[in-house]
């Protein structure tokens, strides 16, 4: 064997506390070495070419590469070997700049660590194997979870670009939290109208199936080859037959329950159709209120609709589908108002959520858009909005920014003083935020022209007085304290992950952080993508956005999947787990440890049975080859010998220092 | 309004703040949510996020000199309040300690108080309330205030004229001589 060793300077990243030069010459000392160099930036054009020239030059069968992590370059050294005419899988990278001169300031001990690096990496590669990867069919059909914006726009995206769509909806109609809006800023344009067409366009494209009212059950299978199992929940009413005439909600006697869609600030009937624009337009029973799933009998629906869709019996039903990629937009959650005791939410009936406020305001709410108090109908006179209610709160454990409330205040703000003119609004606030084109004018309206009352400071308390409330809080610009009396108060509580967003998370085995938003997979160089292959991010899942990120990103995702989809077969890593047949004893531990059932038995002509893996469901994690008790599964590129070749060459290192 | 120059940062008081309280000045970010709930902010003379302020600026005259950390009644409302977990009553109990050090007490009287507090404890166990107001008074040469009231409270057999010392008042001033000792030392 004849290996390579190029060691990278990366500036003065490695350079500053490694000597690099030095990591060079020792790695000439190496078996199997026959020519070692260091260089500036060996990821740089030059510094590849002179891979390319040496592997020419000194008829180099393996290479490795001691510089940054594989995870930055691991592919584009690949490429340059295979370029010079190297089998791509002959190679190794040291990572000597992550898990060495980054984390140490001793020049001698970071190189010392270097050069054992160096060396166990030339001790694997001299055990490497050619490798070569398999191709595999694609299935160019994509799942969207989540029919908010973000979800909706990814789906007619895909759909446009001639790919077969599967949309889930948890909630019975599409729309999402777009729906619940009044207007949106800082155009003050009607939601739902804008929204509306968007979501007709969805109902009607032929290449998008709905499936609203479901949920996910379980997710397996890889990049391009998933299969789903969809939750598709009872309705308890034949959507084949209902028209959505409504005719069952007039005469529903059950008019208690609870109003998702208007936040409770009003009730429903337990049979609904969630909204006037609801797509698709058809009941469904809450059997938490239904007279018949509560007291066992009523069926005054099911007399009155005129198309017999009523069906009481109805089950859950799962439905699978086979899909290539998945695209995730399941949106965002809001802090439960009763974490904040200091304002009395939960408590005070005047004192309410930014969403509940919208639907107040919306002219399809219960009150057709007339603003009133909870408590007594009565319009109010002055109007309190506290912002950063839970968010940028540590004492909360939500020390991030909500992103959006700054502006739905603003705009809010602006609204109720066009609905009630002789109104006075109020508005505590710590910072305002308004990045992005448009929004720093549109809160300088809200005062300039609307007289907004912007107050800079957080409030303390809230505590009633008479019919009113008084809202304590403090004037930090002037560094006193202030008071006001007020008829309503809005709290912008902080938005939280989509409630059961863990969940699936663990379903899709994607990651999410602390907070339950998931993880894309580069924060700034692949901000729609997950570390699991296949699946992409859309919306405020991914963490708090407006309206316009959470469509741009959405759109994002459709090409992503539209890129991934633009090949009829794509190429699986060979760096998988294999079994040899001769050694293993078919226990099958590992079919029982692998995540992601990528092991099934295997019959061989002489009826033995043994462990066989499927090529395409391996992702190399190497969890079963860690079970077998036989070591007859080994993963490919990282097998047993290579391991200890590595070992091995180490303790050699420590060996001759201790000798010498 | 006299110019603060930011070049005058004292670094080693913030530090010492820091220390002393346990409590991170750097995670203030100032929205007031301590001075909005303040019971005492309207006698103070630098409401109490500007004294945050002033100690991320390292103004330690200002601060230790200030009337505010001597009002302070140590209710916690702030740090009940802080969103960012900063303990502000423990860094205003923190400034008290500081300005003894350094005698910069402008509240003679409020220290007196605690003094006087302290003493009658040390000598009795426990709180000796008439021989307190008496030696407050005394020390404070106003040796007649708020004397009316005192047939009242006596009255209602809230005050006793003679001091009821607990047992093993000995032990207790042993802690307080303890604490003189290490201090002196």
């Amino acid at each position: 064997m004849r290996i390579g060793v190029f060691v990278c300077h990366c500036g003065t990243n490695i350079d500053g506390t490694v000597d690099s030069h030095q990591v060079a010459e020792e790695a000439k000392k190496f078996p199997h070495v026959v020519y070692a160099t260091d260089y500036l930036y060996t990821c740089s054009e030059p510094g590849q070419q002179e891979i390319q020239q040496a592997v020419g030059e000194h008829d180099l069968d393996g290479v490795v590469v001691a510089a940054c992590s594989p995870r930055m370059h691991e592919n584009t050294f690949r490429r340059t070997i295979e370029r010079a005419g190297l089998n791509r899988y002959m190679f190794e990278m040291a990572n000597i700049r992550e898990h060495c001169s980054w984390i140490g300031e001793d020049r001698e001990a970071n190189t010392h660590k270097a050069i054992e690096l160096v060396r166990m990496a030339v001790a694997k590669v001299a055990n490497h194997v050619h490798l070569h990867p398999s191709y595999f069919e694609v299935n160019k059909r994509v799942l969207v979870i989540g029919a908010g914006v973000a979800g909706m726009q990814a789906a007619l995206d895909c759909a446009d670009g001639g790919l077969d769509v599967v949309l889930v909806e948890k909630k019975s109609s599409i729309g999402g939290r777009m729906a619940q809006l009044d207007k949106t800023f800082p155009t003050v344009d009607c939601s739902i109208c804008i929204l509306g067409p968007k979501m007709v366009d969805v109902g009607q494209h032929e290449k998008i199936k709905l499936c609203t009212y479901s949920e996910i059950e379980d997710i397996s299978g890889y990049v391009g080859n998933y299969t789903v199992n969809i939750r598709r929940k009872a309705t308890y009413v034949d959507w084949g037959k209902c028209t959505g005439c409504g005719l069952c909600m007039e005469k529903c006697p059950s008019k208690k329950a609870y109003d998702y869609h208007n936040e409770g600030i009003a009730d429903t009937t337990a049979i609904n159709i969630s909204f006037p624009q609801a797509i698709p337009k058809k009941a469904t029973i809450d059997p938490e209120y239904c007279r018949q799933f509560t007291k066992g009998k009523c069926g005054v629906c099911a007399k009155v609709c005129p198309l017999g869709a009523i069906d009481y019996e109805m089950e859950d039903e799962i439905v699978a589908e086979e899909v290539g990629a998945i695209i995730v937009a399941t949106g965002y959650g809001l802090l439960n108002m009763e974490e904040l005791g200091e304002y009395g939410a939960g408590r005070y009936p005047d004192v309410i959520t930014g969403i509940q406020y919208e639907r107040f305001l919306n002219a399809s709410g219960p009150t057709q858009g007339h603003v009133v108090r909870p408590s007594d109908g009565e319009e109010p006179k002055r109007v309190v909005f506290i912002s950063c209610a839970g968010s940028r709160d540590a004492s909360l454990d939500r020390p991030y920014c909500s992103n959006f409330c700054c502006m739905y205040i603003a705009k809010q703000a602006i609204l109720t003083r066009d609905h009630i003119p002789d109104s006075e609004v109020y508005v505590f606030y710590m910072d305002t935020r308004s990045p992005s084109k448009g929004y720093e004018e549109f809160i300088r309206r809200a005062q300039e022209e609307y007289g907004v009352q912007y107050v800079r400071g957080r409030v303390s308390r809230i505590y009633p007085k008479g019919k009113r409330m008084v809202v304590r809080g403090a004037d930090t610009l002037l560094g006193t304290q202030v008071e006001v009396e007020t008829d309503l108060v809005v709290l912008a509580t902080a938005a939280t992950c989509a409630p059961e967003a863990e969940e699936l998370a663990e379903k899709l085995r994607i990651s999410y952080d602390e907070y339950g938003f998931y993880m894309e997979s580069h924060p700034k160089l692949r901000p729609v993508e997950t570390n699991t292959s296949g699946v992409f991010l859309a919306g405020a899942c991914q963490g708090p956005k407006d309206i316009p990120a959470a469509v741009g990103q959405g759109s994002a995702a459709a090409s992503k999947v539209l890129s991934l989809f633009s090949k009829d077969q794509l190429e699986s890593d060979p760096q998988i787990a294999q079994v040899m047949e001769l050694r293993c004893v078919g226990c099958l531990k590992c079919a029982d440890t692998c995540p992601f059932q990528a092991i099934e038995e295997k019959e061989l002509p002489d009826g033995r049975v043994v462990g066989h893996v499927i090529e395409t469901v391996c992702q190399g994690c190497g969890l079963c080859t860690s079970i077998c008790p036989s070591g007859a599964i080994q993963l490919q590129q990282c097998t047993d010998n290579q391991l200890i070749a590595e070992v091995e060459a180490l303790c050699q290192a420590w060996r001759e220092r201790s000798s010498g | 309004m006299e110019i603060l120059d930011l070049g005058s940062i004292d670094r080693h008081f913030i530090r010492a703040v820091e220390e002393e309280s346990g409590q991170d000045v750097s995670h203030c970010y100032q929205c007031g949510n301590c001075t909005a709930g303040c019971p005492l902010s309207f006698a103070y003379d630098i409401p109490v996020h500007q004294i945050m302020r002033l100690i991320q600026l390292g103004q330690k005259e200002k601060v230790l000199r200030s009337h505010a950390i001597w009002l302070c009644a140590t209710c916690e409302t702030c740090t009940t309040r802080c969103p960012c977990e900063v303990d502000v009553a423990r860094v205003m109990d923190t400034l008290r300690i500081m300005a003894r050090r350094e005698g910069t007490v402008s509240e003679e009287g409020v220290r007196r108080f605690y003094d006087t507090f302290l003493d009658s404890v040390k000598r009795h166990g426990r709180l000796y309330e008439v021989g307190l107001l008496m030696r407050y008074n005394l020390l404070s040469g106003r040796p007649f205030a708020d004397a009316d009231l005192g047939p009242k409270v006596l009255g209602k057999g809230k005050l006793h004229f003679l001091p009821e010392n607990i047992k093993g008042v000995e032990a207790i001033k042993g802690i307080f001589d303890r604490f003189a000792k290490k201090r002196g030392a």
